[in-house]
This record gives C-alpha cells, structure tokens and sequence, in this order.
C-alpha cells in the first residue's frame, strides 16, 4: 500500500491509551493509529511525517501496545513469573527483548528512553527500557546480554558489537521490531551500510521481526522502503509506506539587504554574511526563540562572536558545533530544551535530535546547498503542526542570493534532493565478515544470501563477496604469502571461524565506520613575548578553545597566525596531542582560516540556480546590485544557457585565465582543477594555479589560452572531454592527498590497520606503516585489490567527487560557448576574489579585500583594466 | 660531496655513490617487513621486499657498482631471510653476480643471514670512511638507522620528505624501505649525532635533492 487514506478505518486503541491521550488533551494521529495498524498485521512500515509530528511515538506506540497486552493475558493467566533469568545460550525467557531501538546519535537514544518513560509510568505499564551505548558502564552492558529489557534504545555501532558476540541468537531470538530513527540520516553514510548487514542479520535470527523506519520527507521514499525489509534474490520487497499529513506549509525568505542603510550591499564574495549580523540580531531580538544555522565551524565561530559584540541587551546566545566538548554541547541542548536561551549558533550538528517546541525562527546564514536538507533545517522551528515553520536565508555573497532564491522556489515546490541509496562499501562489508566470524563460524554461502537481502549490497556478485572473505582471511593478495597468519580459517565442516581470541579482540576495539580525523586540542597559553622571547618558558595550564584536525595542524610552523574561536592567534608549541596557541597581536592572519565540513551544491539546486542565471524574466525578484550584475555580465561577456558551460578566457596581468562555470560544488571543481592543469600543461600552456568555489573554476598560467584556441592549436571540447577521467585521473589518483585520505579510512574500516590497540606499551608510530606508503605499494603491485577498488568508489562520491565531475563532462559535450574577453567578467569576479585571500579576518584584512575586490569590479564594469597597477595581489 | 676525504654522490633515490671505490651505498632496506606484521594479524601487502629490490635494481643498473653495501637493518626482523619470497630470493642472488655484497650488520638483523649470499660484517673501513649502522657522531661516520625525514612548511602546506641529514664530517641516509617510516630530524637523536643544528637535510625530491638547514626545517607534532 502507500499513501495514507484519511478515511482508513479507525483502529481501536486500548483503554489505558485512549484514556492517557485523553488525560493529556491529545488525539492519536491519524498516523499514529495506522502504524498500530500495520503492525498488527506484521507489516514492516516506513513512516514519513514531519518533525513534530509525533513521530517517535508513533514507532513506538505499536511495541508499548503489544507489551501492555501481554502483561495483561499474563496476568489473567495467573501471573505466571517470567522474570527468569537465563544462565546461557538456548535457555529462553517467555519474554526478552521486544524492541529495538536504534538512532544515529547517542544523545537521541537517551532522550527518548527519557521521553519514553512518562506514558509508560503514567500508563503503569510493566515495560523495561534501557539504553545501551559506549557510556554504559560494563557490569549494566553483562547483564542486559542475560537479562535484556523489553525495550533497548542503541546505536548502530552497538549493534554489531552486540551481533558479534556469541549470544547474540539468544538475545534476539524474541526480537519482534527494530524501530530505525532519523532513517534518512542514517542511509547516506557507511554507517548505513553497516547497519543493513546488522539488519539482514536480525532478520535471520528472529524470524518475526519486522521493522518501523522513521524519516523526514525523502526524493525516493522507495529507497528506504527497500532498506527496512529483507530482500528476496532477483526480486524486490517493499516495506508499506504511511505519510503523515504535512504541517502547514513552511515561510520562507530571503534576508533584503536593509535599503535604510546607505552602506549596505552584497559582497562579490566570501562567506562571513558580516553585512548581515545587526539584523540577524534584530530579527533574534523580535522572536521568542532562533536558531541560527551556518555551514562550517568557523563561520559558527565568527558570527556567535559578532553577535556578542552587539549583543547590547545581554540576550541568551549560545553556540553549539561538532568541535566543541560534548559536556559543553549537552549544556546547550538541555538549556534550549528548558527554553533557556534566545538563540543557538549552529552547524549540522543540530540538524538531528529531540524536538524543541519553543524554537520560532530559523535562519540559514550562508548557501543552504540542498532544498531537502533547508526543508529539515527550517522543519526545526515550530513544531506545532498547524503553524508554519518560518525560516529566513541569508546569503553571504552574490552568487548565494541566486542559490537561496532557487532554495526558495524549491521549498515552494516541496522539491526534494536526498542522495540515492548507496551500494554497500566493500570495506564495511570486510568488517562485517570478521564481526560475523566473530560471534559464530559461518557458512560463506548461507552468508552471502544474507547478505545479499540487505538494500545496500543485493547486487553484490559473489564473486566480490568471495574476494571480501579473502581478504578478511589473510588480506586478499595475489600472493598467497600469508595463509599461515590467517584471521578467518574454515573448519572441517567448511565454516569459517576465527584463528585467535585477539582477533575478536581487536574488532571489537575497531568497530563502526566513523574515522574521525586525528583531532588535536588547542590551548590557549601566554605568549612568550616577541620575536626575541622564543627561548622563555611557554605558559602552561590556559583553557581548552576547541579541537582542530591534525593535517591542519601539521601546515604550520612555530609562530604561524590562524583564525580559530573567533581570534587570531598564534601557534607556539605542541606538547602531546595538544596545540599551544597565544593571543596574537596582528589582524591578519597567515595561514588560510581553519575550516570545518563543507556540504556540495546539491546537483537539483545547481540546474536550478542555472534556469535563473538564463532567464532574465526570473531577475526581478533579485535584488538589485545582483540584477545589476547579471545585467552587466550579459552586456559584457554572456550568461551560459541552462545546459552550456560558459568558459571565459582573458589576460590579467602578464597572466592567462579561463574561468568556466560548472556550478557543481568546491569538490568537483578542485578535482577538475587538477585534471584541465595537466592537460593545459601538456598542450605548454605552462598553467601556475587554479582556484575553485562552489560555482566556478579559474585556472591561470603564462600561455595564452586563447590565442591557441584561435590558433586552432587547442580546442576546448578536447580540454574538457570525459576523457580525462581516464588517464589523466589515474596518474593524478597515484600522487593525489585525498586520494591517500580516502585509503586511510577504508584501510581502518577494513580492518587492514587498527586505530585502537590493547598494546598500550608500543607507542602508535612504531606500531604503524603509514597508510600512504601502503597505498603507493598496492598500487603498484596489485591495482585491482578490494581496498583500492573501495577507495575508488569512495573517491567517486567523496573527496573528489568524481561521479559528479563525469555526469558535468557528459551533459556539456558540445555545449561549450567560449567567450574570450579582454577583462575579467562580472561573473568571474567571485572566484577571482578567492585567488591568494582566503583567509579573511578583521578590519585590516577586510580593508585589503575590500580595496582589491573594487579594482576588480571597476574593471569588470567599466572595462578599464586594473592589472597595470593592482593586479599583482591577484596573481 | 666530500667527507674525509672521500669525493661522494648523493643520490635523490636515497642512495649513496662512491665513484673511485664503485661502491653503492643503501641503508635500512627493512626487508619483510610486512610479512613480520602479518605475524600480528595486519596483514599487509606483501609486495614490500619487491618494491624494494625492483627501486634498488634500479640504482644499480644505473651505477653498475662493483660492490653494494647494506648498511644494516636490511631485515625487518630475526626470521625476515626465512620468510623471503622464491622470487625475491632470486632477485637478490641475480643483483649479487658479478660483483660484491657487503650486509653491515643492524640492531634487526641476523647475523649472519645463511643462504642470501654477500659477505658480513659489524662495521666497515674505507680509508678514513666508517660505515656503521647505528651512528655514534664519528668523523668520517656514514650511518643509517635513525631513518631521518625532514619536514617544511610554505603558503600554508607542509611537505615531509626522506632525507640524508648531512654536515661536514657525518652522514646519516635515508631509509630505503618501501615500507619504512621516518624519524624528524628535529628529534634529539640527530642532535646527539651531530652535536648541533649546524647540519643539513638533503630532502629526497622526484629528480634532485633540496638541501635546507636543519634549523629551518620543522619539527614535529
């Protein structure tokens, strides 16, 4: 079935709840009552219904239901004790554990047991319900394997600890739901794929299970359909769909820059939306309470600092962020559950969790990057069904006023862009294998059809599957060097099992798919004087400001200026795992501004932002500097079609530039940067550098790009042919940093390397061969190996977005227009800017900005060059 | 170059040339390395000791020494000779013809190896050069084991590469491992060898060698 009919016929629900819903004022949902429904029929469901909308207790409401009935037939039965315990495998309880609950964060899982518990003490309902994730103390997590509540709220990771230990079938084996969370979180990552293979498991284990999935409004809820239920070989099964009523449609706007004040406008470029804070404060100040959604850490950093500085009536700002200790960030949370505070500057580390009632206002500062990931976002404000959530965009730059009007004409459509379903990753799979050895020996053929019913990975060929046992086994090598150390042997009945105890030791320590970058902490500590002072004693024991990533850590040098917490400071020592940094006196920091995570342009409000840029129809609701600058660009080079790749060429300053247009994220870009320079190199055009943004690409060097092309002696299409995704690809793969990344994870996931040891007496740099070095021998010597083939599938999607970069090359063959110009275009201004001034902080650094960008822009305008005098900051 | 007396090339392969002696100098070759891991459940290619000897081949089609001189450590571990490869076993008996095979003797390796060939040796005098593996600050010192690597930082990007740590009288070589790692020269060791900052990283670079004072290089994290 799927829609959901609202006239469905009532579904009866039992006393104690109807008089519970009744006490409280409330109605079962219609939604509500038809999960109960469908579970009584043993149907697996998936529920799409918005935040607030009563989701949880709709999973739930069928288990509390269940179990409630069962107390009562035991009860009338004669109160037959069930509390026994069992003291082994094969030993069975009349009742054990019922529900399943599993959620992407921690926090979540403890918050609902929390909310869980009021209808079920209210109701008297004799149900148990615990939690279980890596703060749960080891004599609790011994006795819930013996003696398991009814209901046990977890994580997926729990799960295949959990599935790889020896009484998992006794554990299970009573299992009747698995309720998955935030489902459409969950799908998109390797953790997913994880949980499927746990998943397809529990299927196995207990034959009558079936599954609730929660999730927010997807693009192919058929997708997830598939995930919540076993599927049969050559065949499809799909769970049945229920879709709440929607809430009321959600209000959302752009930010106008504010006309009454002479000096406002929208920057060329940059992402600190600084021209926007007094009315986002204005706007926190009007409203009960806001969220303030940015993308990166450091745009978080940046504002909640300004916000504090004109923070003149004291309001409640908080800031909350991945980076930030989790004691601090569960502060936060519990301060806006008890509607503490005004307003909370965040990243996505608030796009999932508990619901907050009171929250009225979300605003988005920077690109919003997807229509569905803006739709969740602005879902977070008001829960209240029946009112609006409202939401205001505030775009940072010009090239952002066109993504959040197309934002906005895509929320209006209720246009979703949720990634597809992923194929399960081989390096999940690996430790999957070893986990499953690890709980009991294995049959590869019983495992492979299991394997195979999981959404993720039902198009496995056996063959992979055979080379991912051979791998797990003794490592997958051409040469048979190590059979002798194996992990996985077969048994005489030809089940595989593990050879030693450390090995499940081992994956025990190194279970889940989360590689988590090597974190260093930074201090802030006095700073020994000046230049002269280098000798003095550092001053030890200043607090903690936050956490940055190793790789970044390891681009500085002793005296280096960064931004990081919103000030400039300076980096002085590195003592263990922490970074001593000081106060720095200077605005104008040297090394690039730290920045965390970065979303893609979704690829729908790419084509979308696209449609504008060619219609001019579209341009009067834009404000109008950018109309002014689109009109200018028209008038000056040519804006592309939605299907053309603009490539614009033009000298600057004894160099060559070709900026193009793909409008298909940072990451693609970069690596299309780094493939058009090796090409330009062999054609001697002898390319320098190349910058990349989220809508463009400029590539410069000394050659002139555009007399060849007149010349006949370079074509453009051959430049950008798909072909480069050949060669040119695997060349640069070989020496690529990300590349060497993307290994690294799937090497630890794999379980090739451990990033946790028991060994505590061997420090990690003798227990280790770097991942890159492994990478350089395999490659060379055995390129097709299972754990290069799943970094090249991560590489497609990941760090260099490959697939994205093809399917661009693919849609613009033969739609190449080349405008060669004698100046920079208005258009090309943006990516420009970028060029030798990414980091921007403070008045000094603003100045410097501001002062180049208008060279620019007077040239783009009026066609006067400004590369005679200032063009060497450019270049 | 010149050290003691001697005229030598330092080679960005991470070898050394002594032309009036035609002899090549490598250091910590670390064979079967992986496979000494493998013993512990990782299980890593083990393509090392190929890797290794095809780089190594290399060097010597390139030089045509008349001797090679392994300057210690050239097994990862004790049973390394053991566990090598027909192959490989093969390929280092064909390196070996025609000319002679010196295995200095390092804190890894078994002494002597039976059935690889060459000849062993604690140490190795040649004129006022003294080949050893671990380096004790001697004049006229060529050592390896400490496997230096030097790190720099420019417009925000570092770069760490092998590197020979060299100054008027002494050298420590690079690692020539496929699987070997690097120890800073920043750290303590090189100050006990070379008493001072007063050195020089030869950084291993595609086709030349860099060399920047040591002062000027990083340390590490």
């Amino acid at each position: 079935m799927s829609v959901l009919d609202p006239i469905a016929p009532p579904v009866v629900l039992p006393d104690a709840f109807a008089r519970w819903f009744a006490a409280r004022g409330w109605a079962a949902r219609t939604h509500q009552l038809e999960l109960l429904k469908r579970a009584r029929e043993d149907r697996s469901v998936l529920l799409i219904a918005p935040t607030g909308g009563g989701k949880t207790l709709a999973g739930f409401l069928p288990t509390l239901v269940e179990l409630s009935e069962t107390a009562v037939a035991e009860r009338a039965g004669g109160g037959e004790k069930k509390r026994l315990v069992s003291t082994g495998r094969g030993v069975r309880r009349s009742q054990g554990l019922h529900t399943l609950y599993i959620s992407p964060l921690k926090a979540l899982a403890v918050d609902i047991a929390r909310n869980l518990e009021t209808p079920v003490a209210e109701m008297r309902l004799p149900i148990r319900i615990e939690t279980r994730t890596g703060d749960t103390p080891v004599s609790k997590r011994t006795r819930q394997r013996r003696d398991p509540p009814d209901i046990l709220l977890t994580t997926p990771e729990q799960l295949a600890l959990l599935l790889a230990s020896a009484d998992a079938p006794y554990l299970f084996g009573t299992l009747k739901r698995v309720i998955l969370d935030e489902l459409h979180a969950l799908v998109t990552s390797k953790r997913g794929d994880l949980l499927s293979l746990g998943l397809a498991r529990l299927f196995r284990l207990a034959p009558g299970l079936h599954t609730i999935g929660l999730s927010a409004t997807v693009a192919e809820p058929d997708d997830l359909r598939r995930y919540l239920v076993p599927q049969p070989q050559g065949g499809e099964a799909l769970a049945d769909l229920v879709i709440a009523r929607p809430g009321a449609e959600p209000k959302v706007t752009m930010l106008e820059p504010d006309i009454r004040d002479p000096d406002s406008y929208i920057p060329w470029a940059g992402h600190s939306a600084r021209h926007a804070y007094p009315q986002i404060y204005e706007l926190i100040k009007q409203h009960k309470t806001t969220l303030v959604f940015v993308n990166t850490r450091s745009q978080a950093e940046n504002i909640f600092q300004e916000l504090w500085r004109i923070n003149d009536d004291g309001l409640a700002i908080a800031l909350h962020h991945g980076s930030l200790a989790v004691e601090q960030r569960r502060k936060v949370e519990d301060a806006m559950a008890r509607s503490k505070l005004r307003a909370v500057v965040c990243t996505s580390s608030l796009d999932l969790g508990i619901d907050w009632g009171d929250i009225d206002l979300v605003i988005n500062v920077g690109a919003p990057k997807g229509s569905s990931r803006l739709l969740q976002r602005i879902g977070r404000a008001n829960h209240r069904l029946d009112e609006p959530s409202r939401g205001i965009l505030v775009p940072a730059n010009r090239f952002e006023v066109l993504e959040c009007r197309a934002a906005i004409e895509a929320v209006a459509d209720n246009a979703q862009d949720t990634p597809p379903l992923r194929t399960g990753a081989l390096d999940v799979l690996a430790q999957h294998v070893l986990g499953t050895a690890c709980g009991e020996p294995f049959d590869a053929d019983v495992l492979y059809r299991e394997v195979i019913s999981a959404a993720p990975y039902r198009d496995l060929p056996r063959a992979d599957f055979d080379a991912t046992i051979d791998f797990v086994a003794t490592g997958g090598y051409a040469l048979k060097a190590y059979e002798r150390f194996a992990k996985i042997k077969q048994d005489r009945s030809g089940r595989w099992r593990v050879t030693h105890p450390r090995f499940v030791q081992a994956y025990r320590m190194n279970v889940g798919t989360i590689v988590e970058a090597v974190m260093l902490k930074v201090r802030l500590v006095r700073s020994r004087g000046g230049a002269q002072g280098r000798t003095g004693a550092i001053g030890r024991g200043g607090r903690i400001l936050g956490q940055v990533e190793e790789y970044f850590a390891e681009t500085l040098a002793l005296g280096d200026t960064f931004v990081f917490a919103g000030e400039v400071l300076r980096y002085e020592a590195m003592v263990e795992d922490e970074l001593y940094v000081s106060r720095a006196t200077d605005d104008d920091p040297k090394v690039p501004a730290y920045e965390g995570g970065k979303f893609p342009l979704s690829t729908y409000l790419a084509s979308r932002v696209r449609n504008i840029l060619a219609t001019p129809a579209e341009w009067k609701v834009l404000p109008a500097p950018v109309r002014e600058w689109l009109e200018i660009q028209e008038w000056r080079s040519v804006l592309p079609g939605p299907t053309e790749l603009l490539v614009e060429t033009f000298p600057r300053a004894d160099k060559h530039y070709l900026v193009c247009y793909p409008f298909e994220g940072r990451l693609a870009h970069q690596t299309l940067g780094m493939l058009l320079t090796r090409r330009l190199e062999r054609a001697r055009l002898r390319p320098l550098g190349f910058v990349a943004n989220e809508y463009a690409l400029a590539v410069w060097g000394l050659g002139d790009i555009d007399q060849q092309i007149r010349r006949g002696t370079l074509s453009l299409m051959d430049l950008f042919d798909e072909d480069m995704l050949g060669d040119d690809l695997e060349a640069w793969l070989a020496e690529s940093m990300m590349m060497k990344r993307t290994f690294r994870t799937n090497a630890i996931i794999a379980g090739l390397i451990q990033r946790r040891t028991a060994d505590r007496d061997k420090t990690r740099r003798q227990m280790t061969i770097s991942t890159d070095l492994i990478y350089d021998v395999l490659r060379k010597h055995q390129p097709d190996h299972l754990l290069l083939r799943a970094a090249r599938a991560d590489a497609a999607t990941g760090l260099l977005d490959i697939r994205r970069l093809g399917e661009m090359l693919s849609r613009i063959k033969g739609r190449i227009v080349h405008k060669p110009l004698e100046h920079v275009s208005p258009l090309a201004v943006p990516v420009m800017l970028e060029i030798g001034v990414e980091s921007v902080y403070g008045e000094a650094a603003d100045a410097l900005l501001a002062e180049t960008a208008d060279e620019l822009v007077k040239e783009a305008m009026t066609g006067v060059s400004g590369g005679r005098h200032g063009g060497s900051k450019l270049g | 170059m010149e050290l003691a007396g001697a005229r030598l090339v330092v080679d960005p392969a991470g070898v050394l040339w002594w032309p009036a002696e035609r002899l090549l100098a490598v250091s910590d070759l670390h064979f079967e390395k992986a496979s000494s891991f493998a013993r512990y459940g990782a299980l890593l290619p083990p393509f090392d000791t190929a890797a290794t000897l095809a780089r190594l081949c290399e060097a010597i089609m390139r030089y045509r020494p008349r001797a090679v001189l392994a300057l210690g450590d050239s097994f990862h571990d004790g049973d390394g000779p053991q566990r090598l490869g027909e192959r490989d076993r093969d390929m280092i008996a064909a390196l070996q013809q025609g000319r002679d095979w010196i295995w200095v003797a390092g804190n890894h390796d078994p002494d002597p190896a039976v059935g690889i060939g060459g000849v062993f040796t604690p140490e190795l005098k040649i004129g006022a050069v003294i080949f050893r593996h671990e380096p004790r600050g001697a004049a006229g010192e060529i050592a390896g084991h400490l496997h230096p690597m030097a790190r720099i930082s420019a417009r925000g990007r570092s770069v760490s590469r092998k590197c020979f740590a060299i100054d008027a009288d002494r050298m420590v070589m690079p690692a020539f491992g496929a699987f070997t790692g690097g120890l800073n020269i920043r750290a303590p060791a090189f100050m006990t060898v070379f008493g001072a900052l007063s050195f020089r990283a030869h950084m291993l670079g595609a086709t030349r060698l860099y060399a920047i004072d040591a002062a000027r290089c990083l340390p590490d994290h």
